[in-house]
This record gives structure tokens, C-alpha cells and sequence, in this order.
């Protein structure tokens, strides 16, 4: 927020606000990288890690959620405030989302580990996807620190990578399944963690089209690439 | 300065702004302004002091001409006729488009007289004709329950937001096709002001209303339209809710979000 209210508490509490979100962010961000790490290296302790964040983020979402609804009745804010405040209601509630994923991905690796075999499948393919995910909401989460509308188009442009690394995934693992059904009970798993990833790119994606909602006041949910190009011309 | 405005959505004009300039003596306080106030719609007026927004609200009665060296020049049409070259009487102009004040102003008169008098003023009605137009006017205002057993009682003796909604029943007693509210609920208390602004609600079926108001929330609670003015320009007209949520110019934006100073 470039400009100053007359109110400078007002002002502080959004910055406050604004502030925290990128701290959460951070932290499932955190999350996120580590899930991707413990699925490469197969490591149960920076598994277990990422589980013990998820309460933390829990925690801060619920702070943050107060904090909001507190701004709400005692400012009425308008225009650019209330815009700003929809899409950080809107964004931690993605974010946590996007812990979730991330928890789930490190309970997967977690129960591939310990029922074993996790060297015959192709768990490694997914990385590409990982980190794209990874990538994704850490630059969603650095164009909405600064309200860039050109990143968060860029962001939007990129699902389609992870969506289709997915599907090729899904392809490979249905071989093996065929070629040898013992592999069926961890591949599902593989499924499950493949599936996780997808919706951390998904997430990304719903916070970078909120930078547009704060910014232009246009809601591009479900909108294609071309319409949202031309809201922002 | 052109002021941005979404005509397109707007309704049928029930008052017409045009090439308006108002000046006190000297002092330019309103800058060629454009505008169409929709019929059977809420519009506000909001601005910081000194705007313009009340004078142009005093033209729309040409309340300005009871005060010497005040002069507007333009067109202001009611229905498509200007009303600032109107030979018509101001009284009947008026009786049109009735006006409530910042501070409500009973008569020193009971409170069915309060309302009678405008009636008797333009109708010759009967006895019984005038105690039903009278009780017409408290029901519309959401006053009647209020002081039905205490019509004779003096109208000073009510509470502030009773006065008011007893300026806004006199107002309507002489069915007029405008109301002009300027800043009716600044002297109130929360719930008079609830009240007021129900009402202004339910006003708009019958009359077209126009309100100017320092309570930017009142605006956007109770308007189907706002005009932004500053300096005696008109910065930005539109739908009430695209004002409060996305306005076109960033003095708007900057004065709608107390961004302002």
C-alpha cells in the first residue's frame, strides 16, 4: 500500500495483516519444499517435519481469519481495502489447502516407506512436477507481496505444465499396474502424492488470480487466458 | 475535468444536469456539471466539505434564489424542462421537489398541523380527505404508530429522529415527484438514522430521491447511484456498488478508502 489512510492504525492493521499472510505463505512454502524433498530422497524424518508444520499453519489461518473479520467491522473498509481483504480471506483459506496437500504428500511418502518396494516405480517422475508445483506457489505468493499482475498471468499460463505432467504420470503408472498388479497397492499411493502435487499448483493458481481481482477489481475465476489478458490491457 | 459515468445502465433521467456553473458572487463553486439523476432510484451525493455537493442539491428547488449574489448557469431540466428559466412559480417547483434539512425543522405547530399545512397550501381537501392524507404521510414516514395518540401535541415535542421523519411525512404529504434529502440523518442517533435510511428505501417506489450525505457507508447502504464531487467538479457518477468497489478514478478511490487529506 503505497498511500497512507488518514487512520494510521488502519494502516497498520493491513500491514500487519499483509504481512502475516506472506509469513503463512512462507511457511507452506516451507512445507511444500520439503514434501518434494522427503518424496526424492524417500526420508521419513523431513516427512515427519512437514506434518508437524501443518498445526502451525492451521493456527495462522484461524489468527488471520479473526484479524480479518475484526478489520471488517470496525473499519467498513471500501474499493481497494475491501478487494485486498477478500483475497487475503481467499488466499489463506488456499494456502492452508496447499499445507494440506503438502501433509498428505509426506503422510504418502511416509506409508510408501514403510510398506517398501518404492525402488521398482517410477516415484522419481514426479519430481518435475514437485518442483513445478513448488515454484509455482512460491511465485504466486512473491507477486502477491507485490500486486504484480504480470507474474500472476504468467503463474496461470504454467498450470497447464503441471496438469500435464500429471496425466503423463498417470499414464506410466497404469504400465506398471498392468505389467505387475503387486505394484497396485503403492502405486495408488504414487496416484494419491501425484494427485497432492497437482492441487498445490492448483492453489497457486487460485492466489495468483486473486492478485488480479485486488488490482483491476475483475473476478477471473474460470476465465480463459485470452480474457483475462484482455481485463488487464 | 470530464467526469467518467456509466450512462449506459442508468435508467430514465427524472433530472438532467447540464453545462451547470453556480457561482457565490464570485466564487465558481460548482464547474460545468453533467449529470442525470435516474427516476425512482436513490442518489447520493458524497464529497468532502465544501464540494458542492449541497448547492447542487439547492438548485435542484432553486432554494439558492432566497440568498442575494448566488447564480446558476446552465440547464437543470425536470422532465426535460429547465427549471432555472421556468416561469413557473417557485412554490409549485418546490412542491415538486420538496427538500428535508441537515436539522429537522418542525413548525411551531402541532403535529397534524405540521403536516396539514403544505397540503392546504395546494389542495382545498375536506376534513376527512386531510386527516387520511395526514395519516397517509406519518404511515409513509414510519411515524404514524408513533404519535397517533398525540397528533395534537405540539411537533417540537418529539425526539429528534422523529422530527426529522416528521419533516421527511410534510415533505411527502404534498406528494411531490423529488426528494431532496441533504444530510437528514447527521444530527441522529443510530437507530433514528436506521430508520431514516428504511425509509428512504421505501421512498424510492414513488419518488425519485436524492440525498447528500458526509456518511460515506450511509451512500453505499442506502443509494442505487453515487456521484463523487470535489471542488465543485463532478470526478465520478455510477451504479453504487461499482463506486464502492471498483470506482473508475483513483480521487475516488483515494476518498472512498479515507485515502483523502
Amino acid at each position: 500500500m503505497p498511500e497512507k489512510h488518514l487512520s494510521t492504525q488502519f494502516d497498520s492493521e493491513l500491514s500487519s495483516v499483509s504481512s502475516r499472510v506472506m509469513e503463512m505463505g512462507g511457511l507452506v512454502e516451507a512445507q511444500v519444499q520439503q514434501a518434494v524433498q522427503a518424496l526424492g530422497q524417500f526420508n521419513a524424518e523431513e516427512a515427519r517435519q512437514v506434518i508437524e508444520l501443518e498445526h502451525r499453519v492451521n493456527t495462522m489461518e484461524i489468527e488471520l481469519d479473526h484479524e480479518i473479520s475484526s478489520i471488517i467491522a470496525r473499519r467498513q473498509p471500501t474499493a481497494r481495502d475491501l478487494r485486498l481483504l477478500m483475497a487475503i480471506s481467499k488466499a489463506i483459506a488456499n494456502l492452508e489447502r496447499a499445507g494440506d496437500e503438502a501433509e498428505k504428500m509426506a503422510r504418502m511418502v511416509l506409508s510408501i516407506i514403510h510398506n517398501g518396494a518404492p525402488r521398482a516405480l517410477p516415484a522419481s517422475e514426479l519430481r518435475t512436477a514437485a518442483d513445478l508445483a513448488a515454484g509455482q506457489l512460491r511465485k504466486a505468493l512473491d507477486a502477491f507481496a507485490r500486486l504484480d499482475t504480470t507474474n500472476a498471468v504468467a503463474i496461470l499460463k504454467e498450470d497447464d505444465l503441471i496438469d500435464r505432467e500429471f496425466d503423463s504420470f498417470v499414464r506410466v503408472l497404469i504400465t506398471y499396474m498392468m505389467e505387475d498388479p503387486r505394484t497396485i497397492s503403492p502405486s495408488l499411493d504414487l496416484l494419491f502424492l501425484a494427485k497432492a502435487i497437482e492441487r498445490v499448483g492448483d492453489h497457486a493458481k487460485n492466489i495468483a488470480e486473486l492478485i488480479i481481482y485486488i488490482v483491476k477489481g475483475a473476478d477471473v475465476r474460470h476465465s480463459s487466458i485470452e480474457e483475462i489478458e484482455s481485463v488487464l490491457k | 475535468m470530464e467526469p467518467i459515468s456509466n450512462p449506459a445502465e442508468t435508467p430514465a433521467p427524472k433530472i438532467s444536469v447540464r453545462n451547470l456553473d453556480f457561482f457565490y458572487g464570485k466564487f465558481h463553486a460548482l464547474k460545468n456539471i453533467n449529470l442525470d439523476i435516474p427516476q425512482n432510484k436513490v442518489t447520493a451525493f458524497i464529497g468532502p466539505s465544501g464540494c458542492g455537493k449541497s448547492t447542487l442539491l439547492r438548485v435542484f428547488n432553486r432554494m439558492f434564489e432566497l440568498y442575494p449574489d448566488q447564480r446558476a448557469q446552465g440547464e437543470v431540466l425536470l422532465d426535460g424542462e429547465n427549471l432555472l428559466t421556468s416561469k413557473e412559480d417557485v412554490a409549485l417547483l418546490r412542491a415538486k421537489v420538496g427538500m428535508v434539512f441537515q436539522k429537522p425543522t418542525p413548525f411551531p405547530m402541532s403535529i397534524f398541523d405540521n403536516i396539514a399545512f403544505g397540503i392546504k397550501l395546494f389542495e382545498s381537501l375536506s376534513a376527512t380527505d386531510l386527516e387520511e392524507r395526514v395519516e397517509w404521510a406519518l404511515r409513509k414516514a414510519a411515524l404514524w404508530n408513533e404519535v397517533k395518540d398525540k397528533l395534537k401535541q405540539s411537533g417540537s415535542s418529539l425526539s429528534g429522529g422523529q422530527q426529522q421523519r416528521l419533516c421527511i411525512a410534510r415533505g411527502i404529504a404534498i406528494k411531490p415527484e423529488v426528494i431532496l434529502l441533504d444530510e437528514p440523518c447527521s444530527a441522529l442517533d443510530p437507530i433514528s438514522t436506521a430508520k431514516i435510511e428504511e425509509l428512504i428505501t421505501e421512498l424510492k417506489d414513488d419518488y425519485t430521491v436524492v440525498i447528500v450525505t458526509h456518511n460515506m457507508q450511509q451512500a453505499a447502504r442506502c443509494s442505487d447511484y453515487t456521484a463523487y464531487m470535489y471542488l465543485g467538479d463532478l470526478v465520478e457518477f455510477g451504479s453504487t456498488e461499482q463506486m464502492f468497489f471498483k470506482p473508475t478514478r483513483k480521487e475516488t478511490e483515494d476518498y472512498i478508502t479515507g485515502r483523502f487529506g
